[in-house]
């Protein structure tokens, strides 16, 4: 079971070392490397899957592989490998989609300068994500964490030579640091308190009422921080949109299964642990979000941007679900958004694909990406057209799909919430307004891409080709897990995931606090108040899923009449509502928004500190540089003139009375005969007067 | 007459003449006679002491001592004078100052 695990998680590792190496010198630039590492870790991955997780069928079950990593005195630092059944359910979205994306790379970025570079980073971004998913420790997360992050700034950033490329890159990592802070500060603090990092322990420790009240609020919301800036919630979604920049694979991975999907997983992951007051800030986060991206998502005509804040407002769903308590529901739509957010990205990718080279045949240098210069490429790109249908309508939550079902769970959660705590009526509104809203732009996304006559060049329209296998195969890999019954199973009702294998394996988990606080006594008087609850949810279920459907049908309908059968001109309501569509437009201003403010602040904050570097600090150097240097003038002049003076001076006497002295030593033995006869003269005469006694 | 002032007398007029010859001659054979008459005043006045004032024969073996020295003293200083004469072509002493300051 380790080695297997093992293998998934370090075969990406060591693809990304051998490409980033040895890639120049492989055949086909090592991409087949990549590749092997990534379609085996699927295939291990779905063997884990079906022979481990179907078979004991266990909602409870886990497996730990846990060693030493640091001993310090009494306490040990472990660090190891948690494989429960969200685990191995992230470990198959994972590496599911990033095969797909990997094999849809082959054909995207053929011919590209760095394309060995290209499948090393796709490596070595399936390993960080992959080690995210399996870590046990919150420590550990983090590291992967930020690895997350590193890949996906080289990613973004992957054709550095283009600005917006390398700006977009540099916006999303220093974005998602922002929120990284804030989960370091939640680790710390969990890590204080409890004093241990292994999430299970900390479960426990909570379980156990040792971290509670204010204390437990505040660490789940530094935690959810980090899901913030990942999983690009408001108001940190800014670097999503401008990810765009990333070459459409990279979208792909990173707006289906990895990056975005990291914020979701985490929040799941501490659901358990979350306050009262902390899930509501993240359902607020959550259904704000969700509507505020979707009403962005309405006005753009970038074909990748639409999808952007498609996936911001549908994260904004998951987060909005674990927040409200719909655990399963959250976590649901995380892996079936997985698959047709996927499979609309790389559709996308097909049409840009296509599109970019009839352009550059026709010689014109219109924008690929711009939904204006499409239109009609349902006959050119027929099976880029139906995946990217299916797709559309899984996500517009139609019946019959992956996507229905789990938006419907979401909603009904909510929708149960809010009857139990009508005050929060507003969660409710976001959710459902978000739904008619998505479904609007997704079917006005694929009117004015397919449906139609081509707005390009009709020279353009003759080179519009179907895009080749290894772009197609993907898309229909993906589009056919849009269908409902792969999730329902055993059970084969379109309408809810209960009955099925998923709603079996991954149940709503006790919240932890709720035990430290009821114990055993409560429990037991808790059994009536499950039963009335779950009538509740009953209710809220079938009504939200009428609601939903009408919702849907609404904004599908609303889009046909303006982009399909042209009843209404979008002009007209556009001028209409002049303000409000200058506010989708223009994404509510939020980069003006954070240009003015925290851009703005920073730089006239730095702008301050560098006045005062030169002023004040410079001064006080240069300050000292003068004083010194005027002491040591002082000091130059008392050694020249007195310490130098007395040794001169010395040097002097003792010179010349040597040469006094001299004069005496003749060399004559004659002489010195004389001295020392007129000396013993000298001594005699002395003596003779009695000077010596 | 024959007593020990007379000796003694004779004694410091001959230490005398010996210092004179060896502060004022020139020559370097010349200072050596000086030297040599200088050791004879002192035997004498070994002998003389021995013989007034001992009473014994210590002094009479002192100045054979003297007797001894000076013979050796007068090899070597002839020696170093006959080396000096063949280095300056002289053998006044004056004129051997290599040891001026």
């Amino acid at each position: 079971m380790l080695a297997i695990v093992l293998s998934i998680l370090l075969a990406p590792l060591a693809a990304f070392a051998l490409v980033i190496f040895f890639g120049r010198w492989l055949p086909r630039g090592g991409d087949w490397v990549s590749l092997i590492a990534i379609w085996g870790g699927l295939g291990l991955s779905l063997y884990l899957f079906f022979a481990r997780i179907l078979v004991a069928y266990n909602p409870t079950f886990l497996e730990n592989f846990s060693f030493d990593w640091l001993v310090w005195g009494d306490y040990r630092l472990t660090v190891g490998i948690a494989l429960d059944n969200m685990a191995v359910m992230m470990l198959v979205v994972v590496t599911l989609v990033s095969a797909v994306v990997h094999l849809f790379s082959i054909g995207y970025m053929k011919g590209d300068p760095r394309y060995s570079q290209f499948f090393a980073y796709l490596s070595f971004f399936s390993f960080s994500m992959l080690g995210l998913v399996l870590a046990d420790n919150l420590l550990v997360i983090y590291a992967f964490w930020e690895l997350v992050g590193l890949s996906s700034y080289l990613l973004i950033g992957f054709w550095y030579e283009k600005d917006s490329a390398s700006d977009a890159g540099k916006k999303a990592f220093i974005t998602n640091r922002v929120g990284d802070a804030g989960m370091l500060v939640g680790i710390l603090l969990v890590f204080t308190v409890l004093g241990t990092m292994n999430l299970r322990e900390i479960t426990e420790g909570v379980a156990a009422g040792k971290l509670s009240g204010g204390l437990l609020t505040t660490a789940g919301i530094c935690l959810f921080l980090g899901a913030v800036g990942k999983s690009a919630q408001f108001p940190l979604h800014v670097w999503l949109p401008d990810a765009m920049e990333g070459p459409t694979p990279v979208s792909a991975l990173i707006h289906a299964a990895t990056m975005v999907a990291a914020g979701v997983y985490l929040t799941a992951r501490i659901f358990v642990i979350l306050t009262v007051d902390a899930s509501l800030v993240i359902a607020y986060v959550g259904g704000f979000t969700a509507i505020f991206a979707a009403t962005i998502a309405v006005a753009q005509n970038d074909i990748k941007r639409v999808l952007a804040y498609s996936t911001v407002s549908q994260l904004g769903y998951m987060v909005m679900a674990l927040g409200v308590g719909a655990y399963t529901a959250g976590f649901f739509h995380l892996v079936t958004h997985a698959m047709f957010k996927a499979c609309l990205f790389l559709g996308s990718g097909s049409v840009i694909h296509a599109l970019h080279h009839a352009l550059h045949h026709a010689g014109s240098h219109a924008d690929a990406q711009d939904l204006r210069n499409m239109g009609g490429l349902r006959k050119r790109m027929p099976l880029t057209f139906w995946t990217f249908l299916i797709a559309t309508v899984a996500l517009s939550g139609v019946p019959l799909t992956s996507g229905f079902i789990s938006k419907d769970a979401i909603l009904g959660g909510t929708l149960a919430f809010v009857m139990e705590h009508p005050v929060h009526w507003p969660l409710a509104l976001f959710g459902f307004c978000a739904a008619a809203l998505t479904a609007f732009y997704m079917f006005r996304l694929v009117y004015l891409a397919f449906a139609g006559t081509f707005r390009g060049s009709p020279q353009a329209e003759s080179h519009l080709r179907e895009s080749p296998a290894v772009i197609t195969a993907p898309l229909i890999i993906l589009s056919t897990l849009c269908f409902f019954a792969f999730f329902t199973l055993p059970a084969l009702n379109p309408t809810t995931p209960e009955g099925g294998w998923f709603a079996h394996l991954f149940p709503n988990p006790p919240r932890a606090y709720e035990t430290a606080l009821s114990g055993e006594h409560a429990a037991v008087a808790g059994h009536g108040a499950e039963a009335a609850t779950e009538s509740l949810h009953h209710t809220a279920h079938n009504a939200a899923m009428l609601i939903s459907i009408l919702v849907a049908g609404l904004g599908i309908w609303i889009a046909t009449l303006g982009y399909y059968w042209k009843r209404i001109s979008p002009a007209y309501w556009q001028t209409r509502f002049g303000v409000l569509y200058r506010g989708m437009f223009h994404k509510w201003w939020s980069d003006e928004i954070y240009d003015a403010t925290v851009i703005k602040g920073t730089l006239g904050f730095s702008r301050l500190l560098a006045w005062f570097d030169l002023r004040g600090i410079d001064g006080v150097v240069n300050g000292s540089a003068w004083l010194t240097r005027w002491a040591s003038v002082v000091q130059g002049w008392f050694d020249l003139r007195v310490v130098d003076g007395l040794v001169n001076r010395a040097a002097w006497f003792v010179g010349v009375w040597g040469k006094f002295v001299r004069r005496f030593q003749s060399g004559q033995i004659q002489r010195y005969i004389f001295y020392s006869l007129l000396v013993v003269g000298i001594v005699v005469v002395l003596n003779w007067f009695g000077g010596l006694r | 007459m024959n007593s020990l002032t007379t000796y003694i007398i004779i004694s410091i007029v001959l230490f005398l003449l010996g210092l004179l010859a060896m502060m004022t001659r020139k020559n370097a054979i010349s200072v050596l006679m000086g030297v040599e008459l200088i050791l004879n005043s002192a035997g004498l006045a070994f002998v003389a002491f021995g013989r007034f004032v001992a009473g014994n024969l210590d002094g009479q073996t002192a100045a054979l001592f003297i007797i001894i020295v000076a013979a050796a003293e007068a090899a070597v200083a002839l020696a170093v004078f006959l080396n000096y004469y063949r280095l300056k072509a002289t053998a006044e002493v004056d004129k051997a100052d290599a040891l001026r300051g």
